[in-house]
C-alpha cells in the first residue's frame, strides 16, 4: 500500500488538485460557498484576490476591448506565478481536461493502440500556429477567438453552471486522442498549454535528471505526455528545462530507480 | 546516364523551405477561414438580451470574459452562461424573462462583480446630492413590445397584469382609456409601453396571462426603428429648430443634378431614349 501511495502520489496530488479546485468553484455558485467565485477565465478567490487567464485576456486586447483593472491585475497574478515558480502546471494540475486525455493516454496503453494504429501525423508546433491564428482572429472577429470555442471552458463552465452540448465537444477530443493522435489535443494543438509553454520557460520548479542512477528503462518516456522534453534522460545529470514540461511528475514516479525527481532550477552553475 | 539523373527534380533547400512556408500558410488559412466563419455564426445572436449595464453588444462580446461571476452573483437565478446547443455566444450571459426576468435588485449585485467592464457600472448609476449611487431604473436590457392582435386589453377584456407587474409602474408601462364602440359603454384599458423608461426587465412579460406572451422584451436596436434626419415635426418648437442649420446646397452631384431641370428634361438623351 505504501509502495503504491509512493507509485501514485504525484498522480493523485494532482487530481485532488484538479477536482478540489472545481468543487471550489462548483459550491461558489451552488452552495454560495465563496472561496473561489467565477470560473477559470477570471475569478475572485476569498472575495479579494482576482485571478484571470492571461491568454483570454491577450486575445481581448487583440480584439480591441478597454479592460478594466480587476482583470489586467488578475492576469498579471497568473501569468506571473506561472512564469516564476509554476511552469506549465497549469495543464497538469488544474486545467480539467487533463482529466479527460489522461484517461484516453491511459486506454492507449492499456489497449496496445500505439502499437497498431495507424499512424496521423500533427506536429507538436501547431499549438503555437493556433495561438498566432487566435489572436489574428481575434483582431478580425472582434472577439476574443479561442474563448468562444474553448474546450477548456467548455467543460470547466459546464461543470459550474450546467453543460448544455458541451459534452460533444469534451468526447471529441477523448475521441481524438484516443484514436487519432497520442497527446493530440494537449501536446500538439491547445493553445493554452502553448501559451504557458512559451510563458513559463524561466520558471524555477523542474524535473531533475540524477544521470548515474538511471538504468535507461524508460519508463518515464512511456508515461511523458511531452516525452521530447525528457531528451537528457540517461545522457546528462541537469534539469528538464523546456517550458513544455507540464510538472505533473508522472516521469519522477514512475522512475524504480532515483534518477528523476522535482527540484529548484539551478540558474547559478550550469556546469553544477 | 547522366541525361536521365538530370531530369529527376532536384529538391534544394531553397525549395524545401518555400514549400514548408506556403504548407504552413496554406494551412493557416484553411483554419483561420473554417475558424473565422464558425465565430461568425456563433456570436451572431440578435435577440439575445444581456444583464443591467451591459455595454452594446459589440463591445460586449469584445470584454466579456465569460467568467460567469454576474450569474453566481444574481440572487434570482435569473442570468444564464449560454451553453454550446443555446445557440448564443457561448459562455455569456443573459436572460429569458419569460422563465425568470430581472427583478432589478436596488444593489445590482451583478453588476459591480464584472471583472472587465462589460457590465458598465457607470451606465446604471445615477448622482444624487454629489454622490454617485446604483440605479437600477437606468438600465436599458432592452424595451418591451406589445402585440395588439394577442394582448386581450386590445380586445376589450379588462387585464394590465403587465401594468401592474412593471416596476415602474405608470412610468414604463401606462394605461391608455379608449372608447369601446363594440359596446358602446365600456372601455379598452390599453397598455402602453413608453420606451424612454422601460429598463427591459421582462417583469411584464413574465407576468402576461396570454398563453405566449403578448408583450415581450427585445433587444432596443431590434425593437426600435429610426427616422433619420429628413423628417421635422413642425409642431414642435425644438424640433423646427433643426430647420435653422439646414444647408441649402445640393450635397450630391448626379449627372441629373449637373443641368437645370427643363434642360435636363428636354435633352435627347431623355426624349428619345427608346
Amino acid at each position: 500500500m505504501t509502495n503504491f501511495l509512493k507509485k501514485y502520489r504525484f498522480l493523485m496530488l494532482r487530481r485532488l488538485s484538479q477536482i478540489g479546485i472545481l468543487v471550489l468553484y462548483f459550491s461558489a455558485n451552488a452552495y454560495g460557498f465563496k472561496v473561489l467565485t467565477g470560473t477559470l477565465s477570471s475569478s475572485l478567490l476569498f472575495g479579494v484576490i482576482p485571478l484571470s487567464d492571461p491568454f483570454a485576456v491577450m486575445q481581448m486586447f487583440a480584439a480591441g476591448a478597454i479592460l478594466g483593472a480587476d482583470v489586467l491585475v488578475g492576469a498579471l497574478i497568473v501569468l506571473l506565478f506561472y512564469a516564476s515558480i509554476g511552469g506549465r502546471a497549469f495543464c497538469s494540475w488544474v486545467c480539467p481536461i487533463n482529466m479527460i486525455t489522461d484517461l484516453a493516454n491511459w486506454l492507449r496503453r492499456v489497449l496496445l493502440l500505439d502499437k497498431t494504429e495507424k499512424k496521423v501525423w500533427l506536429g507538436r508546433s501547431v499549438r503555437y500556429k493556433v495561438i498566432v491564428l487566435a489572436l489574428i482572429l481575434s483582431a478580425f472577429t472582434s472577439v476574443a477567438a479561442f474563448e468562444i470555442v474553448s474546450p477548456i471552458s467548455m467543460l470547466h463552465r459546464g461543470i459550474v453552471f450546467g453543460m448544455g452540448m458541451g459534452g460533444a465537444a469534451v468526447l471529441s477530443i477523448f475521441l481524438f486522442d484516443l484514436f487519432a493522435v497520442k497527446n493530440g489535443w494537449c501536446g500538439h494543438i491547445c493553445p493554452l498549454g502553448g501559451f504557458y509553454s512559451v510563458a513559463s520557460r524561466l520558471s524555477i520548479i523542474r524535473v531533475k535528471h540524477n544521470q548515474p542512477n538511471c538504468t535507461l528503462c524508460m519508463k518515464c518516456k512511456d508515461v511523458c505526455p511531452e516525452k521530447h522534453i525528457l531528451s537528457l534522460i540517461g545522457k546528462e545529470s541537469g534539469d528538464v528545462t523546456s517550458g513544455e514540461c507540464t510538472n505533473c511528475g508522472r516521469c519522477i514516479e514512475v522512475c524504480d530507480d532515483d534518477a528523476l525527481s522535482f527540484g529548484i532550477r539551478n540558474y547559478i552553475n550550469k556546469n553544477g | 546516364m547522366s541525361n536521365l539523373d538530370s531530369k529527376k527534380p532536384v529538391i534544394t533547400q531553397r525549395r524545401r523551405f518555400l514549400s514548408v512556408m506556403a504548407q504552413s500558410v496554406g494551412l493557416s488559412a484553411l483554419g483561420g477561414m473554417v475558424w473565422t466563419g464558425y465565430i461568425e455564426e456563433a456570436k451572431s445572436a440578435p435577440l439575445i438580451l444581456r444583464p443591467p449595464g451591459a455595454k452594446p453588444e459589440i463591445d460586449f462580446l469584445r470584454m466579456c470574459i465569460k467568467c460567469g461571476q454576474c450569474a453566481e452573483a444574481c440572487p434570482f437565478d435569473t442570468l444564464l452562461m449560454a451553453k454550446p446547443g443555446d445557440k448564443k455566444p457561448m459562455g455569456t450571459p443573459y436572460f429569458i424573462p419569460r422563465d425568470v426576468p430581472c427583478y432589478m435588485c436596488t444593489d445590482i449585485p451583478c453588476v459591480p462583480v464584472c471583472p472587465t467592464g462589460a457590465l458598465d457600472e457607470e451606465s446604471v448609476s445615477s448622482v444624487v446630492e454629489g454622490e454617485k449611487v446604483l440605479d437600477i431604473n437606468r438600465s436599458k436590457m432592452g424595451l418591451a413590445v406589445v402585440d395588439e392582435e394577442s394582448c386581450i386589453a386590445y380586445w376589450g377584456i379588462q387585464c394590465d397584469a403587465c401594468h401592474r407587474a412593471c416596476p415602474l409602474m405608470d412610468e414604463a408601462i401606462v394605461l391608455e382609456y379608449k372608447r369601446n364602440d363594440r359596446t358602446g359603454k365600456h372601455a379598452f384599458l390599453i397598455p402602453k409601453v413608453i420606451s424612454e423608461a422601460c429598463t427591459g426587465c421582462g417583469l411584464c412579460e413574465r407576468a402576461c396571462v396570454t398563453e405566449k406572451a403578448a408583450i415581450f422584451v427585445l433587444p432596443i436596436e431590434i425593437a426600435q426603428g429610426k427616422v433619420g434626419g429628413y423628417y421635422i415635426k413642425g409642431w414642435d418648437s425644438k424640433d423646427e429648430k433643426r430647420l435653422e442649420d439646414v444647408s441649402t446646397d445640393v450635397a450630391t452631384q448626379t449627372k441629373r443634378s449637373e443641368l437645370a431641370p427643363q434642360d435636363y428634361l428636354n435633352s435627347d438623351e431623355v426624349l428619345f431614349d427608346d
